[in-house]
């Protein structure tokens, strides 16, 4: 079977179970609502101070909330055996490795990229500044998805999974946080956020290009 | 059909080498019982024979050539774990559609493999309402998908079955070493009704 065909037909089986498994798809987001909706109640509803710290609130909620579904990447197909039969078949690992991660982003990240502009709005971003939010996390969230896949394999089978994966993947993700929050305060600010943006593209370019290979070692070690 | 070849093979289990020297080899039509006490290494040289795992020392060979470059044997081995390899949320039949996908079968020969094991009345029920006899079905079911001879990897496959469920898998066994198909499996003695062709005791 080709690698495309592989890929395709995981990622139909996998887009099916989370349809079934609403209360874990739909974590990410409840969470990220949450959060962001912590943050004023907690700082004040101060509009102007609202304003300037949005494209953190919006930024760091979306990369802990990306972070929830980790764990169950890979661990219940290795609980219940479906991950020895997907490596069994070639492209097998890097096949894996991509969609799982293509899987999660179209789960917990393009939700996000929906949802966090409104989140923006709320907290008084301008509407030119929410747009630019929905653009960083569309180019960040792929980001985050491909290290957290490089996360989740590197920790399959160990204890403190859930744990260990944070303390991999956070710093991983701190450029795109950076880079995706400066883009959105520049043009709050009034600004270009052109160089912000060439600089989360290139990290996804970098991450495409690296991280499934990482993932796909990780997980032939891990299930050796 | 070619043969699949144990030379001098030797594997390790954390610290400890369960089992080494062995040789062994497997050809068309043959039945191989893998016999041992527990952790003498049987499921682990199931895992071997399926490239799922790396031989401490010694090699594995399909018709001479190292299993990892063996593209006829990758395509038509199949394994069949302690683990079923199902997913409760999917229905039986979504199941073995997916088995089907990956393993590059035609989507009629789903009903067949089902109707093997006598699980056509269960093609739209999820995972997760069967039974443990009725998950080892279906996941033994998937070796019905193709009928190309190959070489089947089998850990204790007749775990959980009843008597019927037990005789069906000894007909397919029997219909795919006709074929020209081969079988390596690990049993409990008394449920293997056909003589094996050998036997690989790892408790020697």
């Amino acid at each position: 079977m080709t690698g495309l065909a592989f890929v395709h037909a995981l990622l139909r089986r996998d887009l099916r179970l989370a349809s079934r498994r609403r209360t874990q798809t739909l974590l990410p987001l409840a969470f990220f609502g949450t959060a962001a909706l912590l943050f004023p109640l907690g700082i004040g509803p101060e509009p102007q101070r609202l304003r300037e710290i949005a494209p953190g609130i919006a930024w760091a909620c979306a990369l802990l909330a990306a972070m929830l579904p980790l764990q169950q990447l890979y661990a219940g197909d290795q609980a219940d055996g479906s991950l020895e039969q997907l490596m069994l078949h070639d492209p097998s690992a890097f096949g894996i490795a991509l969609s799982k991660a293509a899987v999660h982003w179209a789960t917990s990240g393009l939700p996000l990229v929906i949802v966090a502009p409104l989140a923006g709005a709320l907290m008084g971003l301008t509407a030119d500044a929410a747009a630019m939010l929905a653009l960083t996390l569309l180019l960040g969230t792929p980001v985050l998805s491909l290290l957290g896949s490089l996360g989740a394999a590197l920790t399959l089978g160990l204890r403190h999974a859930a744990g260990l994966i944070l303390l991999i993947v956070l710093p991983l993700c701190v450029p795109a946080l950076v880079f995706g929050t400066g883009a959105v305060a520049a043009v709050d600010g009034g600004g270009s956020a052109a160089a912000h943006c060439e600089l989360l593209g290139a990290l996804l370019i970098a991450s495409l290009a690296l991280a499934p290979w990482a993932a796909a070692a990780a997980l032939r070690i891990s299930t050796e | 059909m070619g043969t699949l070849r144990g030379v001098d093979l030797a594997c390790r289990r954390g610290d400890r080498v369960v089992f080494q020297g062995l040789q062994f080899s497997l050809g068309a039509g043959e039945l191989a019982w893998l016999r041992g006490r527990n952790g003498s290494g049987k499921s682990s040289l199931l895992r071997l024979a399926a490239g799922l795992a790396s031989p401490l020392r010694g090699e594995l060979t399909w018709d001479d050539a190292p299993l990892a470059r063996s593209e006829a044997f990758r395509r038509t081995r199949r394994f069949i774990g302690h683990a079923n390899g199902l997913q409760d949320e999917l229905t039986v039949g979504e199941s073995l559609a997916f088995c089907a996908a990956l393993a590059g079968a035609p989507g009629a020969r789903i009903v067949p493999a089902l109707r093997a094991f006598g699980l056509e009345s269960l093609a739209d029920a999820p995972v997760r309402t069967l039974s443990q006899g009725q998950r080892r079905r279906a996941a033994l079911a998937t070796l019905g998908l193709s009928e190309e001879p190959g070489v089947w990897l089998l850990d204790e496959p007749f775990d959980a079955l009843d008597a019927e469920a037990a005789q069906r898998l000894q007909s397919l066994i029997a219909s795919h070493r006709a074929r020209g198909g081969s079988v390596l499996l690990a049993a409990h003695g008394e449920a293997l009704q056909v003589p094996p062709t050998q036997v690989i005791d790892l408790s020697a």
